[in-house]
């Protein structure tokens, strides 16, 4: 008969073998989410589990916002109720332009032929809390796949452009920033139409225009709105001014840095466009013709 | 000297096991509090702390199921690659729990020491994952948070312990 140590001596493998077996299972975990994506299903029913924990630790603040409004002077209020009236007078004059011209360009674009602008409609989030990954810019807002809220969607504030969903469980989501390292928006520059790419940097507040030639026409102060081309935002969305523009010629590109103009990382609120782009079906490459070869003189 | 020996010989209650789970939904809830700006930087990794304090005083209750599965739920809340936290606590519970004898006959100065290493190694092993996903260096302040949670090893186990302790002394009467 076997001899083998009594019940209180038995603990199992080894820490080293314990170890091992995480170790692997967590490299795995991580090469099957960065490389193929293939735990969202995962990371959606453990999303799940701690719902309740992100809205509890997220009910201090909303507590003190409470009782902060509980606070306000009427002298505050007053003031704030006066701007904004006069605020709403101003956009009303605009929106009734804007109604006149939306109407003008709807006829213009029948009498042309053109495809004819999608009406976009929007989700109100609430921003939850800004993302407390070190590594990138991202914000989790209080609306998910139960609102309706689909990845890739463009998130903007009252300014501009915030951001794109990148990331859905079901009663929140996940916004990337334009100013997170690997977040990028077509645009446009409002003055001459040039078409570029705007890149995040990692930085709060610093976002920059990659791959520009030398000589392109771009100055302190230009006004880049979204061009719309990707199909992913909508087209005419302020992004970013430019604020310094260095053209070195040591370097193959320009480097110009650029403000977001939306309150990039200091909201509360925004919103969710839902915009769906049907751009006309890509055409198909024709299949290049394979010609042999003439020979060579002399071979 | 004297003192420390009390602390060493000192009898404690048998630990709960629902006082441990209470202190990890603690850490959790701390840790998804709405903290931004620079205090992301000066918050410490919580969880982290938890589970390294109960692999060195409960080696037999706390190991690597507890740490795994804590690393996958921070990598859900932080939105960050899927088994990155899980990794650097794994790492992290072994080291507790095979320097935990030796940890705790040291002075109160001296664990700190091994912690802060320790945790350090934990953020190390977060950040060398991202660098390898192709993320920016955040600079080094991203260290700052296991200083600050080094500094509150003492006080964590302060508090850690009071459930473990009698009531009354009852030598005292």
């Amino acid at each position: 008969m076997e001899h083998s140590p009594p019940p209180f001596f038995r603990r199992g493998p080894t820490p080293l073998a314990r170890l091992l077996l995480c170790s692997l299972l967590s490299v795995a975990f991580l090469v099957a989410d960065a490389r193929y994506g293939y735990l969202e299903g995962v990371r959606k029913v453990v999303s799940v589990i701690i719902y309740p924990l992100q809205r509890l630790a997220g009910a201090p603040r909303a507590l003190l916002d409470t009782a902060g409004e509980f606070f306000v002077t009427q002298t505050a209020l007053r003031t704030e109720n006066t701007k904004l009236a006069t605020q709403s007078l101003n956009d009303a004059i605009m929106l009734r332009k804007y109604a006149a011209l939306a109407a003008e360009n709807l006829h213009l674009r029948d009498l042309l032929g053109a495809r004819q602008r999608f009406p976009e409609s929007t989700i109100f989030a609430e921003v939850l809390y800004a993302g407390r990954d070190l590594f990138t810019r991202k914000i989790v807002i209080d609306k998910g796949q139960q609102h309706g809220v689909r990845p890739g969607q463009p998130v903007i504030d009252q300014i501009g452009i915030v951001g794109q969903v990148t990331r859905i469980y079901p009663w929140l989501s996940e916004v990337t920033l334009v100013t997170d390292k690997e977040q990028a928006v077509p645009v446009q520059n409002l003055r001459n139409g040039l078409r570029a790419v705007l890149g995040g940097t990692g930085n709060d507040g610093q976002v920059e225009l990659k791959f520009i030639p030398l000589n392109a026409d771009f100055q302190n102060g230009d006004q880049l709105v979204t061009s719309g081309i990707d199909g992913v935002y909508p087209p005419g969305l302020p992004v970013a001014e430019v604020s310094n523009v260095e053209r070195n010629a040591a370097y193959l590109f320009a480097r110009i840095t650029c403000k977001p103009l939306a309150g990039v990382a200091s909201h509360s609120q925004v919103l969710v466009l839902n915009w769906e782009n049907k751009l006309p079906e890509r055409p198909v490459e024709e299949p290049k013709v394979l010609r042999p070869k003439k020979p060579r003189r002399g071979s | 000297m004297q003192a420390r020996d009390i602390s060493l010989h000192e009898i404690l209650l048998p630990v709960r096991g629902v006082f441990i789970v209470i202190t990890f939904i603690a850490a959790l809830l701390v840790d998804l509090l709405p903290w931004s700006g620079w205090w992301l930087y000066v918050k410490p990794d919580f969880v982290a702390l938890v589970v390294l304090y109960w692999c060195i005083q409960q080696p037999r209750k706390v190991g690597f199921t507890s740490a795994w599965l804590l690393g996958l739920i921070m990598d859900v809340a932080e939105g960050s690659l899927f088994g990155q936290h899980a990794l650097a606590y794994s790492v992290l519970a072994y080291a507790g729990i095979v320097l935990h004898r030796r940890v705790l006959m040291f002075t109160m100065r001296d664990q700190i020491l091994h912690v802060l290493v320790l945790l350090l190694l934990n953020d190390t092993i977060v950040l060398a994952v991202r660098l390898f996903a192709g993320a920016a260096f955040p600079g080094f302040r991203y260290f700052v948070g296991s200083f600050v949670a080094a500094a509150m090893w003492p006080a964590l186990t302060f508090l850690f312990k009071l459930p473990q302790r009698p009531l009354s002394d009852p030598d005292r009467v």
